[in-house]
């Protein structure tokens, strides 16, 4: 099990929010030495999922975590909203950006961005997305 | 425990003694390398050494992983490190740790009479210094693996060079196996080398590979998409029938992409592309 | 109220992102773009994006409806500047960004609208640059 060297929670209200989201993984992301393309990866995902909290969930809270894993480090956040959930979870991960909703592009992409993808949603309570990305894959 | 205070004691009173026969030990032995090292840099660091195993040993720790015996380590890996650029071979730095033992069981024998206590001490000196030369040993492998590691960052860079072939076109001849890792760092180069030329046209070479896998078609793929996204276009030359039909076995689409068997082909449709053309003069006699 | 300046180059606009956006002010520099190129009767918009280090589904969409309404406002947008590491971001990310066009750098991206015009002029439709 990963050892969590760091743990912050910052809330997702407003679209600033978003930004100071993004600012946020940019540094913890700098700090891991994770490599530009990685960093870049990392910052687009966590706000395409802000954004989803923040459009989709009413608005929630991102957890982030430093992790150390054995030999490496790593950086997870978690995203949580308690909007309206998702109700085909399938569905939403399969979209692509042609639909004018644009949610299911946050997640398929965010999934592909990251090194690991989770999601858990119930309709009527809320959704939770982490996404985890190691140093250096 | 009294035992410890006695190993400690006994240490820490004839520590200098110790220390001229480890030296002298040193000087003598076959592994000796007085063409590498000199007999004051030698005291030197066998007294620093010295000085903090004594230390480490009085605070009674039995476990050289306890942060009792970083002092100690810290004074071997300096040790290990400066003789490997030395030329020591690891073996002859274990060798360092190792010659330690004769002078010490020496001065157990004589200062322990009770020959229990004395095969007990002798026995936990043994254990300590055992682990602390093969420590020496893992640093040099450490530092090893790190030559390694930047040797093969700077043969990645050696092996994908970006040339610019005219105004606004650059290409890539890509040579060796690609594997994953690679030619993602083979790509990220080509798309910065593609801001730093200004080019309109990347010609990636792929001659000289010899298999293409999926992951290596897909990445390939994706940084012709990327390349467009920032403006410019890609071709790739160098496809042989071979290749040709691994990608359409794979189900790779690579119909968006112009592909050219040679890198003549691919300069000429690049040319052509950039409003460039070639003409003949007659030739000078 | 923030505002990202709207430069006038000859017969195109020139947009120059630097900041971090938010909701408002993409909405805001919409509307701007819209109003100048109908006030200058733009025939071209250049969105320079070279100062971005993130460029997200949000920004993708903002810059394809500008394109989008530049068009039926007869002006072809070209998108320039993008950095090396978003655009293969955005390739993971799966934006294509359909209906713009893409340039290395402002001047490239304004000989691709001279280039177009100059198609337009002689033929009256649209020519690949």
């Amino acid at each position: 099990m990963a050892a969590i060297l760091k743990d912050e929670t910052a809330p997702i209200t407003t679209s600033g929010d978003i930004v100071k989201v993004r600012q946020l993984v940019r540094e913890l992301t700098i700090s891991l030495g994770f490599g530009l393309v990685e960093q870049t990866k990392m910052v687009t995902a966590a706000s395409e999922l802000a954004r989803n909290a923040l459009d989709h969930g009413g608005g929630g809270k991102v957890q982030l975590q430093v992790l150390n894993n054995e030999m490496r480090r790593g950086l997870k956040l978690t995203f949580i909203d308690e909007g309206p959930g998702i109700q085909d979870l399938e569905q939403a991960l399969r979209d692509g950006f042609s639909t004018g909703s644009g949610m299911g592009l946050g997640l398929s992409g965010a999934k592909r961005l990251a090194n690991e993808f989770e999601i858990e949603s119930v309709p009527g309570k809320g959704t939770k997305v982490m996404i985890t990305r190691w140093r250096n894959t | 425990m009294i035992q410890a205070t006695a190993l400690a004691q006994v240490i820490s009173k004839n520590e200098q003694q110790i220390l001229e026969q480890w030296v002298a030990l040193q000087q003598s032995a076959t592994t000796a390398r007085a063409d590498l090292i000199r007999e004051h840099e030698l005291r030197e660091q066998s007294r620093e050494f010295l000085q903090q195993f004594s230390a480490a040993i009085s605070t009674d720790s039995e476990n050289t992983e306890a942060a009792a015996w970083n002092p100690v380590k810290e004074i071997l890996a300096g040790v290990s490190r400066s003789r490997a650029i030395q030329g020591f071979t690891p073996s002859e730095t274990a060798m360092f740790v190792f010659s330690l033992k004769q002078p010490i069981f020496e001065l157990l024998r004589k200062e322990i009479q009770d020959p229990a206590k004395f095969a007990g001490e002798s026995w936990r000196v043994t254990v300590l210094l055992d682990n602390l030369g093969l420590y020496t040993i893992e640093v040099y492998q450490k530092g090893r693996e790190a030559v390694i590691a930047r040797q093969q960052e700077e043969m990645m860079e050696l092996s994908t060079p970006v040339v610019e072939l005219w105004n606004n076109i650059v290409a890539l001849p890509l040579i060796g196996t690609l594997d994953s890792a690679r030619t993602q760092v083979v790509m990220e180069s080509l798309l910065e080398k593609i801001v730093e030329n200004e080019a309109m046209i990347a010609i990636i070479d792929i001659t000289g590979v010899p298999t293409v896998d999926t992951l290596v078609a897909q990445h390939l793929l994706k940084t012709v998409a990327a390349a467009r996204l920032m403006g410019a276009d890609c071709i790739i030359s160098g496809m042989r029938p071979q290749i040709a039909q691994t990608i359409v076995h794979l189900g790779v689409n690579l119909s968006d992409v112009v592909t050219k068997a040679t890198l003549a082909d691919a300069f000429a449709v690049a040319l052509q592309r950039t409003g460039a053309s070639v003409t003949r003069n007659s030739v000078k006699a | 109220m923030e505002r990202i300046p709207i430069l006038k180059m000859g017969e195109f606009l020139l947009v120059t992102i630097q900041v971090d956006m938010h909701d408002q002010l993409a909405i805001t520099l919409q509307d701007d773009l819209t109003q100048q190129i109908v006030k200058h009767r733009a025939h071209g918009v250049l969105i320079d994006i070279s100062s971005l280090e993130i460029v997200d589904s949000f920004i993708g969409r903002m810059i394809g409806n500008i394109a989008g309404m530049a068009r039926m406002l007869d002006a072809e947008t070209v998108l320039v500047g993008m950095k090396p590491a978003v655009a293969i971001t955005l390739v993971e990310l799966g934006m294509s960004l359909p209906g713009v066009r893409t340039a290395l750098n402002v001047e490239k991206g304004m000989a691709m609208l001279h280039g177009s015009l100059k198609g337009k002029e002689f033929f009256g439709r649209d020519i690949e640059g």
